[in-house]
């Protein structure tokens, strides 16, 4: 307890050890909060992005606090249900024939330069037999009056502005001929400007619902894809990066800390065995080290990769068994040579402690400060492996992780057209993390190692 | 002492040190094939290993079937070109004669056997054919395929190593002459930074220089159409050079410098460096022959523990880069399922990597005085 105490006071004194212990233990809260906040099997099903789980979402949508760098305002994403929400209202009158007389009204405010990429209404009715009917119109802050759309709905019936045909035929009428590329230029745009150019102001859209039946009853929910969504914007299949962003945090840490923690302890335990045993044992050891040396870890790691299981746990077993033969056996064997000699071996020998007593709890504890420092500083690079095989396509086809936004950002060409915040996001987490073990690892190298104190 | 004498005891000397040379190069020979042997050991069981791995499911034996019956299908067809031999007789022949060449191949003997034929194949170079990619000449055997990229890749690798190895080195010397200056603690600083792959420097690297700055290409080796000109050529190559040998170079470089410089800092405080500045020797003297002289083994290994690393980042840098090198050859692979060709460069890179181990033992041995003088063990 005394030494632990000291060894934490040491640690406070450098800086750079105490800025990376806060950047560890927050990322560890940061993966225990994900872990609390999207549990493991819904964060797989939204990542797996059915229809009905990113139905709400743009696609390549920036995050919203792009707005605050940029003067033309990107429109922000909008998701309302009539009735629930402030402006969407909705008012119900029964009428004499039977059925409702349903009034859906949308106020917003569009003051954005640039066009949104879709709208949406998702209407729910329930009826027998006859099927309700809507009709929509949007007035413009010009003053103008568009017809939308007349139809019948279902169940579930969900009406996209930009898949409406007849819809474009009336925008290009009503822009006299000169042809929107999109209907939501169409609608976004003053009448007649050539070329188009966005009406600012308040609109407002009427849905008028008529049932035919008793209880009867229309429920809508709009959705505006604009192009900015969330605090980490969506990809390219409309999958919120949240999730990939947030899950990516406690897989890189279990990736990373089990790897090194796994093979530390094995090599630490190899190279233990093999100097007290010595002999053939301690040859074979060091043979092993050598051939190990040779073989090309991360193109067998690919070969796994490919030929036999992606599941980052198989990868995971494989990094450790094609690392725990590593180099750093040498040096530790150099430590374990001496303390072989030392006389209170000697004395445990003398008392008949068992062979395997005096490598567990005499030998090894005096290399457990040394191993620390490169234990810690290993993490970075197993978290960037797991990065690394994800760029090669390799990644856990099942889990999201920050290497496979990665792959999936360059994939699509992120670089190529100005999509920086898909790359960087990712990014900017290996790097946090990598830092984090870092200048962790560096400081507790300085304190543990007595011959760099003061360096 | 007379003139004589002087003379006499020179010649000794210079007779006694012709001999230790002569003792020193038989010595250090006999190392090098010592070295030899147990490297061309090793490397043997590596490749073995690789092969164990990579057969596990099969892959290997594939590999073989699919080439005998491309050859055999094509015999025939060469032979049948202007007989009519009917449909099915054909087809008898075909399967006969791949059983044939099947059993000669030894892919009907046990494991253990067939695993030593893959060795042979794979020891001389002998991978067998793609089953997608095709080299650039055309050719569709996977050592054309390895060995026509080779070049690139090691294009790539001497030159940032080599810069990385004469900038970090000669940084780490000033450095440590001046313990605990402004460049010193920035070094100090900066060297977490290391942890952080090339290939994802090059990411940045990417979309600042060409995505954003759009100075230079994005990626690959050569402008297209390349450049009539040698000079263009070269100029061109240099071009595309920049940024991923940059990124190569800078990941590792502050880790090189800070461990260098601390070495240094550690052999100068030895005894014998106050000693030698006692006797008012020049600094730079002193850094020649009492500081730099000792680390050079520690020097070395650092830099072949590193040369052995760097292998996996340049796989990457190279695909991020479409660098056109070994790596790219690994990502297209992977991403074509193409499986002779994944098991021909694993392979290679054993290969690679031994040669890599071997050069730096030589080093070693070069500057090690234990090996060279006390004949070590």
């Amino acid at each position: 307890m005394k030494r632990l105490k000291e060894s934490l006071r040491d640690v406070a004194r450098y800086p750079s050890a105490i800025i990376g212990m806060i950047i560890v233990l927050a990322l560890i809260l940061f993966s225990f909060y994900t872990m609390w906040k999207i549990p493991y099997k819904e964060a797989i099903k939204m990542w797996r992005a059915s229809e009905s789980v990113v139905y709400k979402n743009p696609r390549n949508a920036r995050p919203t606090w792009v707005n605050l760098f940029r003067k033309d305002k990107l429109p922000e994403s909008v998701d309302v249900v009539a009735g629930e929400d402030e402006e969407f209202t909705k008012v119900s009158e029964p009428r004499k024939s039977g059925g409702n007389s349903i009034e859906f009204v949308y106020t917003f405010d569009f003051n954005y330069n640039e066009l949104p990429q879709d709208f949406f209404i998702y209407f729910t009715s329930n009826y027998q037999s006859k099927n309700p009917f809507v009709s929509m119109t949007l007035l413009t802050p010009s003053g103008e009056n568009i017809k939308i759309a007349d139809t019948g709905i279902s169940r579930n019936q969900n009406y996209r502005f930009e898949q409406d045909e007849n819809l474009r035929t009336r925008l290009k009428r009503l822009h006299r001929g000169n042809e929107p590329s999109t209907a939501m230029q169409g609608i976004f745009s003053k009448l007649g400007s050539d070329p188009f150019e966005i009406d600012k102001g308040t609109y407002q859209l009427t849905i008028q619902a008529t049932t035919f039946e008793e209880d009867s009853d229309v429920n809508a929910e709009l959705i505006m894809h604009g192009k900015v969504f969330g605090f980490f914007g969506t990809d390219h299949l409309r999958r919120d990066l949240k999730v990939a962003m947030m899950w990516g945090a406690p897989i890189a840490l279990a990736f990373g800390l089990t790897a090194a923690l796994g093979t530390a302890i094995i090599t630490m335990f190899i190279s233990a065995i093999g100097t007290w045993f010595g002999g053939w044992l301690d040859e074979l050891i060091q043979r092993i080290t050598e051939v190990n040396m040779v073989i090309p870890y991360f193109a067998v790691l690919i070969m796994v990769g490919t030929f036999y299981s992606r599941s980052i746990w198989t990868l995971l077993l494989v990094t450790i068994i094609l690392n725990m033969f590593s180099g750093s056996i040498k040096s530790q064997r150099a430590i374990f040579l001496q303390v072989k000699e030392s006389t209170y071996i000697e004395a445990a020998i003398a008392y008949g402690a068992s062979d395997m007593r005096i490598v567990t709890r005499y030998m090894i504890p005096r290399v457990i400060p040394m191993i620390i420092p490169g234990l810690v500083s290993a993490v970075p690079s197993y978290v960037f492996l797991e990065a690394s095989l994800a760029l090669l396509g390799l990644g856990d086809p099942s889990i999201p992780t920050w290497g496979k936004v990665i792959n999936d950002a360059r994939t699509f060409g992120a670089q190529y057209q100005g999509m920086y915040y898909w790359i960087l996001e990712p990014a900017a987490f290996l790097m946090i993390t990598g830092f984090g073990f870092a200048l962790l690892g560096f400081a507790l190298d300085r304190i543990f190692n007595p011959r760099l104190r003061g360096m | 002492m007379t003139t004589n004498d002087n003379n006499i005891a020179l010649e000794s000397t210079v007779e006694y040190s012709k001999k230790a040379s002569q003792a020193t190069a038989k010595r250090l020979f006999r190392f090098f094939i010592r070295r030899l042997i147990l490297l061309m050991i090793t490397i043997v069981i590596g490749v073995y290993i690789t092969i164990l791995v990579a057969n596990m499911g099969g892959y290997v034996d594939t590999i073989l079937k699919s080439a005998i019956r491309e050859e055999v299908t094509m015999e025939v067809a060469a032979m049948s070109a202007k007989t009519q031999i009917p449909e099915v007789e054909r087809r008898e022949l075909i399967e006969s004669l791949i059983q044939d060449r099947e059993r000669i191949a030894g892919l009907d003997k046990p494991f253990i056997t067939r695993s030593f034929t893959h060795l042979k194949n794979a020891l001389t170079l002998n991978f067998g054919r793609a089953r997608f990619m095709i080299s650039d000449h055309g050719s569709r055997y996977v050592r054309n395929i390895i060995l026509e990229r080779l070049p690139a890749t090691l294009l790539l690798m001497g030159t940032s190593q080599l810069l990385l190895f004469a900038v970090s080195l000669f940084l780490a010397l000033i450095v440590s002459r001046h313990y605990g200056s402004f460049w010193d603690k920035l070094i100090v600083a900066l060297s977490p930074t290391s942890s952080i792959p090339p290939w994802f420097y090059g990411i940045f690297l990417i979309l600042f220089f060409a995505a954003y700055l759009k100075i230079l290409p994005f990626g690959g080796m050569v402008d297209a159409p390349p450049p009539p000109t040698k000079i263009g050529y070269f100029l061109s190559v240099l071009k595309h050079m920049i940024l991923p040998a940059f990124s190569l170079f800078i990941s590792s470089f502050m880790i090189n410098t800070y461990s260098w410089r601390t070495f240094f800092l550690i052999y100068s405080s030895e005894d014998y460096v106050d000693m030698a500045k006692a006797k008012g020797l020049t600094s730079r003297a002193i850094e020649r022959r009492y500081i730099l002289r000792p680390t050079l083994p520690n020097i070395i290994t650092s830099f072949a523990l590193m040369l052995v690393g760097i292998w996996t980042g340049a796989t990457l840098t190279e695909t991020v880069f479409l660098w056109p090198g070994l790596g790219t050859i690994i990502y297209e692979a992977v991403s074509k399922y193409d499986t002779a060709v994944i098991v021909g460069t694993t392979i290679i890179q054993a290969y690679l990597l031994g040669i890599t181990v071997f050069l730096l033992d030589f080093l070693y041995a070069i500057v090690d005085p234990r090996v060279k003088l006390g004949g070590g063990k």
